[in-house]
């Protein structure tokens, strides 16, 4: 059973509670520099909800980028900061699924590398206490309507870290599936990675174009007005190319479609009008 | 040399897993016991009757089949087939019992011909030990009625006769009939290859065609 | 003797991969593919669908996975004690077992056991070991011509070309380009391009060669402990036709294939077909022990390669490797192979599984681009049947080629490496990060066209702005707009000492 048990370890648990819960941000680094937009509207729907919110000023990064490329040595301190600063936080929400499935997947072993038992119970104390955005809404709260209106017809990319390290299966598109006005068009391939993988990108910068010609074509195929996906690493490459053929095909997180709505327009809003226009999503159409 | 490689080997293996060479690890047997088999008690067809299911499989994969009611109608059996398929009378693997052959046709026993006679006879009859619906194939063991390997290798047509009681629902229940020191062969429809841009051809250098007697006994 | 050649031009990755992807999509056919990325891509998805509908069929699979990875597990973990009770199993029934430390030594015991039949022509069987120890070229060498009797390793040998896959060697290969090789190796100028044709042609080709040729080589899916036997998964027959109709047969096979017990076939021969050819069983499947009697081969040998495998048992984290059963569906479902095809790993071992197989095959001194040739997307170890979970290895392996460059100088002074220590000092520290990305938001400028892309990068970051825009940061960040719009109410200042239980409020 060893095996059958490691194969499935990475998925939290379905077991849904109405309370109200205090979530602590996590906003990972390139988000936080380069799509500001997405952690906004992960703030207004986790309000719009009822939640309380907090965002702890200390936060930088889980790491991936280092450990992915094979520095290992140097993802320690900076797994040590995330846990100094997320230690007491009840709850950790992140809008990015390369993000948590970095912590589920490698942080254990990370820590065993320092040979630190109380580093290893510290990420042992973490792990069930972080979620991936739309796993949290889904799989914590038990809430698939957001009470969101996107009237777009919109495709959805399963980034590999959501589909196949947290196990995320159709929970993104039941969220999506109670978005008033949305239509949800079918996109081929969709399991395919986008060619990103980090570093991959520039260490391997003609496969990765390559991959990501075929997964561009997917989207203009698919006939979407805007691609979404969990996470914004994906969406940055795949939109990198989309704008350079200067195709009219935008990107957003799913956050952003689920933060757009018509009940709470101009109140309790994290975007207002002005900020729209010079958020990421407003940018790309220009 | 050999025997030098053969203790560096060992050694190198036995220092890289961290243990003395000498120790070749009693603990082996304990271990391996550990090992779950929980794919053992699935049972995906149970609905449904392994006989359909391996007709269906062997169609699936080019081979024909013909169900047979009896034993004592394979006399009959084996003769209608030959006579569709417009074949002379094949070549016989020695064990095979009398009563399924027809009468008054000369088969010639597998045993005494050459490779290259073998090239020329029109096709083999033989028995199988097992066989297995899942994934409609048979399974000869060298000896009684199943011949040797290459008796149902060269030939191009192979007339297999399988029992009811010889056909299992799937792979792990088919291994506790085989004898494990035998020379085996899983035989799952006729010789293909899918090396042509993913097209399935049926036949190439074995027999092109399988034909299944299954006998209801 | 000459180089080992497992590695075959020591190329790296990125560059055979570009020569490779040669028809790159240009700004005016953004999708251009060339002929061989077609045949690749068709291939694999023929494979993979095929694979991915009898593998539902199985509601047991994942138990099958687990237990075939515990198996295999357990077999490295005791693999002295197993290749003892196979070698005394084997000679037991009349076999020969041989030690070969390295790819020099089996050619030697090749060349050993063949020399007093001393045959012009040998028959081959597809076997991985013989490609990687450079065995055809010895035989030509020694006046000894292999035939290969794989119907795609006959392609490839006809064509002078080079494997790009272990299962469907030739899948780069399209039947238009297979036809006019046969047409001229075989004299055969009517023949036409119908796969039935083609594969007839190297039936009558090879059929008289069988029926006569005295000595077999092959490889070896599978070696069975408790009865000394070999497994041979095939579909052709010509397998068998090697295996049993030969005096003489030498089976190659790597120490780390042996299988505690024959029973254990219950769960390989479920998963490696399903996996390999997206066949539910393949139709050839032979296992035998030693020379029994009249049925098979006189002289049976078997030689037991190491070539680099037992320094891999030493690392608890890459053992997984040897766990292999050489399926390919890794090749079959990776999206980097799909792009390049086997021959940009320059390796005998492609894909995912070559991409990790290759530099520990080599003591990590050789092939270090490959396990970079990943974008860490995980569809390999899903599909694997064993289990082996490759994207951890990459990384692991990739900690090792870091660790090697940091200990000499030049890669310690080296972009990567600064760049990323550089990065990995911001990361620890909130408003260092914070610093960092005012600083760069006033550096960009330069670079920031007019529509608020950035579309040109210097140096390593180039790759990216070759084919991809890149957004300009925005005038406030995340952080900058929390502090600006909502400071005051967050009530949570974290400080570096607080407490690790988490609060209940």
């Amino acid at each position: 059973m060893l095996f059958a048990t490691e194969i499935k370890r990475s998925t939290q648990p379905e077991t849904p509670t109405g309370s109200l819960v205090r979530i602590s941000l996590f906003i990972p680094c390139y988000n936080d520099a380069l799509f500001p937009e997405s952690g906004k509207a992960v703030v207004r729907v986790l309000e719009r909800l009822g939640h309380a919110v907090e965002f702890r000023d200390a936060q930088t990064c889980c790491g991936q980028m280092h450990w992915n490329t094979g520095y290992l040595r140097e993802t320690l301190p900076i797994l040590r900061h995330f846990l100094r600063v997320f230690a007491d936080a009840e709850t950790i929400v992140a809008p990015s699924s390369s993000c948590v499935a970095m912590m589920r997947d490698h942080y254990r072993k990370a820590a065993q590398m320092d040979r630190d038992p109380a580093l290893e119970r510290e990420v042992e104390a973490l792990l069930p206490r972080i979620f991936e955005f739309s796993e949290f809404l889904v799989r914590r709260l038990g809430v698939e309507d957001v009470g969101a209106r996107f009237t777009h017809k919109v495709a959805y990319h399963p980034s590999c870290h959501s589909a196949r390290s947290l196990h995320l299966d159709t929970i993104p598109l039941r969220l999506l599936h109670r978005v008033r006005g949305l239509d949800l068009v079918p996109l081929a391939n969709a399991q395919e990675c986008c060619g990103f993988g980090g570093t991959f990108a520039i260490k391997n910068a003609d496969v990765s174009s390559a991959m990501l010609a075929d997964k561009v074509r997917c989207v203009l195929n698919s006939g979407a007005e805007v691609l979404t996906a969990v996470d914004t690493s994906c969406l940055m490459h795949i939109f990198g190319s989309l704008h350079r053929q200067r195709t009219f095909v935008r990107t957003a997180h799913l956050a952003e479609i689920l933060a757009c709505s018509d009940d709470d327009a101009g109140q309790n809003s994290t975007l207002a009008p002005e900020q729209h226009d010079a958020s990421s999503f407003g940018r790309m159409v220009r | 040399m050999t025997d030098d490689s053969r203790a560096r080997i060992l050694n190198r293996i036995a220092a890289a897993l961290g243990r003395d060479s000498s120790a070749a690890s009693s603990a082996a047997a304990a271990s391996y016991a550990q090992i779950a088999r929980d794919y053992r008690s699935a049972n995906a067809n149970s609905d449904r009757s392994i006989r359909d299911l391996f007709v269906e499989r062997l169609h699936e994969y080019d081979a024909a089949c013909t169900r047979v009611a009896t034993p004592a109608d394979l006399p009959a059996a084996i003769a209608a087939t030959l006579a569709a398929r417009r074949l002379a009378t094949p070549a016989v693997a020695s064990g095979v019992p009398r009563e399924w052959l027809p009468e008054g046709c000369d088969f010639p026993a597998a045993d005494s011909l050459s490779v290259h006679e073998l090239d020329r006879v029109p096709g083999i009859l033989t028995g199988c030990t097992v066989a297995i619906a899942e994934t409609g194939s048979i399974v000869l063991q060298s000896g009684s009625g199943q011949g040797l390997r290459r008796h149902t290798l060269i030939p191009d047509f192979h007339l297999c006769v399988v029992l009811e009681s010889q056909l299992v629902a799937s792979v792990p229940l088919a291994f506790p009939r085989l004898v494990p020191d035998l020379p085996t062969t899983f035989i799952s429809g006729p010789s293909a290859t899918a090396d042509i841009e993913m097209t399935r051809i049926r036949g190439v250098h074995g027999p092109r065609t399988l034909h299944v007697l299954l006998v209801a006994d | 003797m000459k180089p080992e050649t497992t590695h075959w031009n020591r190329q790296d990755f990125p560059e055979a991969a570009r020569k490779e992807l040669a028809a790159k999509p240009s700004q005016d056919a953004p999708f251009a593919h060339s002929q061989t990325r077609r045949n690749v891509r068709n291939a694999t998805e023929i494979i993979q669908a095929k694979r991915n509908a009898v593998v539902a069929e199985l509601p047991e699979w994942q138990d099958l996975r687990a237990a075939g990875a515990a198996i295999r597990a357990h077999t490295l973990e005791h693999l002295d004690h197993y290749l003892l009770e196979f070698e005394a199993n084997c000679t037991r029934h009349g076999g020969h077992v041989h030690w070969a430390a390295d790819a020099a030594e089996a050619r030697k015991l090749v060349l050993e056991i063949l020399a007093p039949h001393a045959p012009r022509e040998i028959l081959k069987i597809k076997t991985m070991t013989s490609e990687e120890i450079g065995l055809n070229a010895c035989l030509e060498e020694h006046g000894m011509h292999p035939l290969e009797t794989d119907l795609a390793e006959l392609i490839i040998q006809m064509g002078r070309d080079r494997p790009s896959h272990f299962v469907v060697p030739a899948l780069h290969k399209s039947r238009g380009q297979i036809r006019d090789l046969f047409a001229r190796e075989m004299h055969r100028p009517e023949l036409s391009d119908e796969p039935e044709a083609l594969a007839a042609a190297a039936r009558d080709y090879l059929r008289q060669k069988f029926l006569s040729t005295r000595v077999a080589i092959s490889g070896a899916n599978f070696l069975l402990a408790d009865t000394g036997g070999v497994c041979i998964v095939e579909s052709e027959g010509n397998g068998r036709m090697c295996l049993t109709l030969p005096d003489v047969l030498i089976t190659i096979v790597g120490i780390e294939k042996v299988l505690p017990s024959f029973q254990d076939l219950e769960v390989f021969l479920q998963t490696l077909p399903r996996s390999a050819t997206g066949e539910r069983m393949n139709p050839y499947n032979s296992i035998w022990s030693g020379t029994p009697g009249n049925d098979g081969p006189r002289e049976f040998h078997v030689i037991l390669l190491d070539n680099g495998r037992s320094p891999i048992l030493a690392d608890d984290e890459s053992r997984q490797t040897l766990r292999c059963i050489r399926c390919a569906a890794c090749l079959n479902t990776c999206p980097v192979y799909h792009q390049t095809g086997g021959h940009a790993y320059d390796s005998v071992y492609a894909g995912p599984i070559g991409a990790i197989l290759t530099p520990q095959l080599h003591s990590m001194q050789a092939a270090q681009s490959l396990p970079y040739a990943s974008s860490l997307c995980g569809a390999c170890y899903e599909v694997c049947p064993v289990a082996i979970n490759i994207p951890e290895v990459l990384i692991h392996l990739r900690g090792k080629i870091v660790e090697q460059q940091q200990s000499t100088v030049a890669g310690s002074l080296s972009l990567w490496n600064i760049a990323m220590k550089s990065a990995a000092f911001l990361m620890q520290d909130g408003s260092r990060l914070h610093a960092a990305v005012h600083l760069a938001q006033a550096a960009q400028r330069p670079l920031v066209s007019r529509n608020g892309f950035i579309e040109w990068l210097p140096g390593m970051l180039n790759g990216w702005t070759k084919t991809r825009d890149l957004p300009a940061l925005p005038a406030e960040s995340f952080r900058d707009w929390w502090r600006r719009t909502r400071s005051a109410n967050s009530s949570l200042q974290p400080s570096a000492e607080q407490p690790s239980e988490p609060r209940h409020d």
